[in-house]
């Protein structure tokens, strides 16, 4: 079933680059089919799913892929992976609808986005390193195929910066995975039996340099402060569709990478460093939230907001690793508002890139300024838009507030000094609110004059994103009832 | 049954105004929404009178839970009956955008209904900050206008920056080993328990728009009248009243809560007061009076005197909507809310005028009218308390009768001749008056009325002790002589404004410069810290990224010239000098016999000297 999910969009992607008789419109639909098949099948396997044991995976899979290091095909997933396997099915659907009006190389573009999807759904079901930087890397691959190809401004400079600084992050994280392999006796790749060895526990040098390697390389693709200089300009200069899923899915693959690698596998080193991770988590809060109140251009603001975003995530993390006392329950609940979170900021973030799109193709700039009173000629942009703002500041009714409410919850209960970086969610909502203002209200002016409001695909991709977003908020129990288990499993591993 | 019917009484205007405000059902849109809030009028009864509980799981390990008990049954039907008045009003008031006004209204309303029946602090949170940016929605409603758009975004950044202290109240909760449920909260750890109450009590201050909080409350008279009067009525504002009334056992638990919050009402009930006798415009002049009577609520909560607070907050939701209306009539009939321009005015319109005058006799605390018994039920508790607590609030009294006098003798007292011209000048000074009040909006006000007449009764015998036996904490009935003399002085202070007229106070005209003071601490430098944070940004981190790059570049240049000029030099050296050896080496193959000859002789030769140099 998983192995379906991950090779049934690769197979179509090169379906779509052999067979050059497809044509533009065929490709375009096919992409779309592939896309809601796959969300058909992760829905499929969500009804199915039943929450493992502790440690353990469910559908799980498993070949023998490079037995000299003892690396195998293993594929599975739990409540951590799960969540994300859907929304990145999700995402990838709405950049599909999106897509439909693609007129640039539309069938090598579809091709291009199935290979990513193939890669990122791979990432989170991988349960074997090399697997898992595999995916890591080739992601990496397509994302700089995506922006350097189908971007614009300065697209082929913010793509090398992005693909030279996430690729080197990789190579530290390759380190530290080495290092894990090393340690392990029997010496393998597998991260089941890694959790279930903890080949470091115990020598705190070893295993501090090795979560620190590890630790770099995701701080690099999440990306929290002072790692996050690549995330801008390859925003800014990413197609919508590209914008949406870096931000949706690849920052991701970082955050996932600490609660599926670093925290089970080194929690002595964890918990030693947590404090570290805290502070990371804090000033990427506060500093994103800062530095995205101070931008003028729509696309960079929103970039900004994910460092914030992702901060609330790495703080969240971190608070799980401060074990004292009987926090057990706070820790689990830091936990499972941050994969709330992950799940969130990909709904949302995805939906503000789309419509930042809009902007672009209509009025060819992202720039605040350029615009004002943008809510007459184009009612429905700034309704969504305004959904979307008032969701990504957390508004109750929204996913982001039963991500961030149990980010705070929990994490002030475990770390008091934690409540510091709920100034962030204040300048977030100032940052948004202004935005909103300076763009949409007042008297119709510059690259407003004209514009033309949303069409079909556009309203069709970004509506359902915001629509999962507050039926999350409202109804949040179907994820957290997935989420919930496996964060508790998480806490007990990490306080092993 | 029952159940359904509080789901019901929440979800119907939620769903419903959501769906409204994103449709574009113009004409119908007055219709459906009068419609909800009629059924949601009669829900809010039968729920009163049932007293229902509903739960189901939500975050954190908590519930999402709703629940009716003494003090929601007095405050939910509130909500939902100045709900439905406000939106008759609006029927007749509001003209353009129908279906999102309606929309956004009720869901408005929603959220303060689920507010008024939160039993848990998730729950709470998530009403009240939908509360606030539904009224952020509405303050800015006509949104071509820039500078009410930015009126809506100071209120809900204002409310927010209180909102912050649920957040930790939620982390202390749990921290503290007491659970989400408001019920609990007293029962955390006695740490905890301080952090706990901090937290609310600035959440709810900031909501009751209570000292330093005030000034947005100034700025959210840029939305529509309606929205003004149910803003500060039954939603949004009152709520943080309620809420503190809700959490009363908390403060009590934490020993300083209650006296904090009893003095910071009773100041902002003085300050805000003098702060209304300057205003020169009506909505204005009603808004900081909304502050300063939630003062009494917000002193009543410290002082523990639940119901002297509950029944005052009612009292003054029908008080207030019905004022607020009433500005709301006049703006839309003369184009004009300032006070000089609305001279006279209720000799125009007299019922309209009838009611106003209702409505300013409660605001004053005439007897019988609602304001004048629930005020001294709070102030009879203060004094019994704390005699300095009762000075200030009987001088917030006294300040209250001067405004509500100010109002009184501004719409009956006709311009003289020679201010005739003036008052002229400012008819559509705010928008083009359509010189009538039409019927939809008379009816509300004359139910508002009777509210403003009798509801004050609540507190008095026999009522008085039925209500409070419903209710958490203590209740001191006002004697008959602190009833009379409080009524007394209220005529005493409204006859010598009438005769005397009133100073002024330059001072408080701009709401003590609140505003300006939190652009100059708190907002002026956020964004220079912002602005220097991206700069950090772009010209350090970034910078120092970029140049690492360079630097990789450049060492790689260097590299490949040390390759080329070194490494691959001295590979060209070493050939070269093994060329020329070779040269060398081919020097003496001539050819030429007699010259191999010379050789191996010489070589011989040579041969003979070594062998015997080295013996």
């Amino acid at each position: 079933m998983l192995s379906l999910i991950v090779f049934l969009p690769l197979v179509a992607s090169l379906v779509l680059v052999t067979l050059p008789i497809i044509n533009d419109t065929a490709s375009r639909w096919l992409w779309v089919a592939v896309a809601t098949a796959e969300l058909a099948l992760v829905f499929a396997v969500w009804l199915r799913y039943d929450t493992p044991s502790t440690g353990g995976l469910a559908f799980e899979e498993q070949v023998p892929w490079i037995p000299g290091v003892n690396s195998s095909y293993h594929v599975g997933v739990d409540g951590l992976s799960l969540p994300l396997l859907a929304m990145t099915a999700v995402i990838f659907l709405a950049c599909a609808v999106y897509g439909l009006r693609e007129t640039n190389r539309p069938r090598l573009h579809a091709a291009l986005f199935l290979f990513l999807q193939s890669v990122s759904m791979g990432l989170f079901v991988s349960a074997d390193l090399i697997l898992f930087f595999l995916f890591f890397d080739l992601s990496i691959v397509g994302m700089y195929f995506v922006i350097a190809g189908w971007g614009h401004g300065d697209a082929a400079r913010s793509a090398l910066k992005f693909f030279l600084y996430t690729f080197l992050g990789s190579l530290s994280l390759l380190v530290g995975f080495i290092g894990l392999y090393v340690a392990a006796d029997p010496h393998t790749f597998d991260m089941v039996e890694l959790t279930r060895q903890l080949p470091l526990q115990g020598s705190s040098m070893a295993g501090g340099l090795v979560l620190a390697a590890i630790l770099l390389g995701l701080a690099v693709k999440t990306p929290t402060v002072p790692f996050h200089t690549w995330l801008p300009p390859a925003h800014t200069d990413a197609p919508a569709g590209g914008s949406a899923v870096l931000a949706a899915v690849l920052l991701k693959m970082g955050t996932y990478g600490f609660l599926r690698i670093a925290m089970p596998m080194l929690p002595d080193a964890w918990r030693q460093w947590s404090w570290l991770i805290i502070v990371v988590g804090v000033v990427s809060v506060v500093y994103g939230a800062l530095v995205a109140l101070a931008q003028t251009n729509l696309k960079r603001m929103i970039a900004y907001t994910s460092v914030n975003h992702m901060g609330y995530i790495v703080l969240a993390v971190g608070a799980a690793g401060v074990v004292a006392g009987d926090t057990e329950q706070a820790r689990s609940i830091a936990i499972t508002g941050a994969v709330t979170q992950m799940v969130s900021h990909g709904l949302i973030t995805a939906a503000l890139f789309l419509l930042a799109g809009v902007l672009h193709d209509r009025a060819s700039t992202y720039d605040m300024d350029a615009y004002g009173g943008l809510a007459a000629p184009a009612p429905r942009l700034a309704a969504l838009f305004a959904i979307g703002a008032f969701a990504s500041l957390g508004l109750p009714g929204f996913s982001g507030f039963i991500a961030e409410f149990q980010i705070f919850t929990g994490s002030i209960a475990a770390a008091p000094a934690t409540a510091v970086a709920l100034v962030g969610i204040l300048i977030t909502a100032a940052l948004f609110l202004r935005t909103l203002q300076r763009v949409f209200t007042g008297a119709t002016r510059g690259s407003s004059v004209g514009f033309v409001d949303l069409r079909g695909p556009e309203l069709l991709s970004v509506g359902p994103l915001l629509l999962l977003s507050l039926l999350i908020g409202v109804l949040p129990r179907f994820l957290l009832d997935v989420i919930e288990p496996a964060a508790a499993a998480l806490v007990q591993l990490v306080g092993r | 049954m029952t159940a359904i019917a509080l789901w019901l009484l929440v979800l119907l205007p939620a769903v419903v105004g959501g769906t409204l405000a994103l449709s574009r059902l113009q004409r119908a849109a007055a219709g459906v929404s009068l419609g909800t809030a009629a059924i949601t009028a009669a829900l809010s009864v039968v729920v009163a009178v049932t007293r229902p509980q509903v739960a189901v799981p939500f975050v954190a390990g908590s519930e999402f839970a709703l629940g009716v008990d003494g003090l929601s049954a007095l405050m939910v039907p509130t909500v939902a009956v100045i709900t439905l008045l406000v939106l008759v009003f609006a029927a007749g008031d509001i003209l353009d955008s129908r279906a999102r006004f309606h929309g956004l209204m009720l869901v408005f309303a929603s959220a303060a209904l689920v507010t008024a029946t939160a039993q848990t602090l998730p729950t709470l949170l998530m009403a009240w900050e939908i509360m606030g940016a539904m009224s952020m929605a509405l303050i800015g409603f006509w949104w071509s206008d820039e500078h009410r758009v930015a009126s809506g975004t100071v209120a809900f950044l204002t409310t927010r920056t209180a909102d912050i202290g649920i957040y930790l109240a939620a982390g202390a909760a749990l921290a503290g080993g007491a659970g989400l449920a408001l019920v609990d909260l007293p029962s955390a750890t006695s740490g905890w328990r301080h952090v706990i109450a901090a937290g609310i009590l600035v959440a709810a201050l900031g909501k009751a728009a209570q000292l330093p909080f005030s000034f947005w409350l100034s700025r959210a008279m840029d939305g529509p009248s309606p929205v003004s009067a149910l803003l500060h009525s039954a939603a949004m504002v009152a709520m943080g009243g309620y809420l503190l009334l809700r959490t009363q056992p908390l403060l009590a638990a934490t020993g300083w809560a209650g006296p904090a919050a009893a003095w910071v009402g009773a100041v902002t009930a003085l300050v805000m007061g003098a702060v209304a006798v300057a205003q020169r415009d009506l909505k204005q002049l009603l808004a900081a009076s909304t502050s300063a009577q939630l003062g009494f609520v917000v002193m009543g909560a410290g002082l523990a005197t639940v119901t002297g607070g509950a029944v005052h907050l009612m009292a003054h939701a029908a008080t207030k909507a019905l004022l607020f209306l009433a500005a709301g009539a006049w703006l839309s009939a003369l184009g004009t809310k300032s006070l000089v321009g609305l001279q006279g005015v209720a000799r125009r319109w007299r019922l309209v005028g009838w009611v106003v005058t209702v409505g300013a006799l409660s605001l004053a605390g005439v007897a019988p009218f609602a304001l004048w018994a629930t005020k001294d039920a709070v102030l009879a508790s203060a004094l019994e308390q704390s005699p300095p607590l009762f000075g200030v609030g009987l001088a917030a009294a006294v300040m209250s009768a001067a405004y509500a006098g100010k109002v009184l003798m501004v719409v009956w007292r006709p311009a003289p001749e020679s201010q005739r011209h003036e008052v002229e000048s400012h008819l559509d000074e705010e928008q083009q008056g359509n010189r009538q009040v039409g019927l939809l909006e008379k009816a509300p006000l004359l139910v508002l009325a009777v509210g403003a007449g009798v509801l004050g009764w609540l507190t008095l015998p026999p009522l008085g002790e039925a209500v409070a036996s419903a209710l958490v904490g203590e209740f001191v009935q006002p004697t008959a002589l602190e009833l009379v003399v409080s009524s007394v002085v209220a005529v005493v202070v409204l006859v010598l404004v009438w005769w005397r007229g009133l100073p002024q106070p330059e001072w408080a005209l701009h709401w003590l410069g609140m505003e300006r003071a939190v652009q100059v601490v708190i907002v002026h430098p956020t964004l220079w810290l912002a602005e220097r944070c991206a700069r950090f940004d772009d010209d350090v981190l970034d910078a120092s990224v970029v140049a690492t790059s360079r630097g990789v570049v450049r060492l790689a240049g260097r590299s490949a010239t040390m390759d080329g000029r070194w490494f691959d030099g001295a590979v060209e050296k070493v050939a070269a000098s093994l060329r020329s050896l070779g040269h060398l080496a081919r020097r003496p193959q001539t050819g030429q016999l007699h010259q191999y000859y010379i050789q191996a002789v010489a070589l011989v030769a040579l041969g003979f000297l070594l062998l015997i140099a080295l013996r």
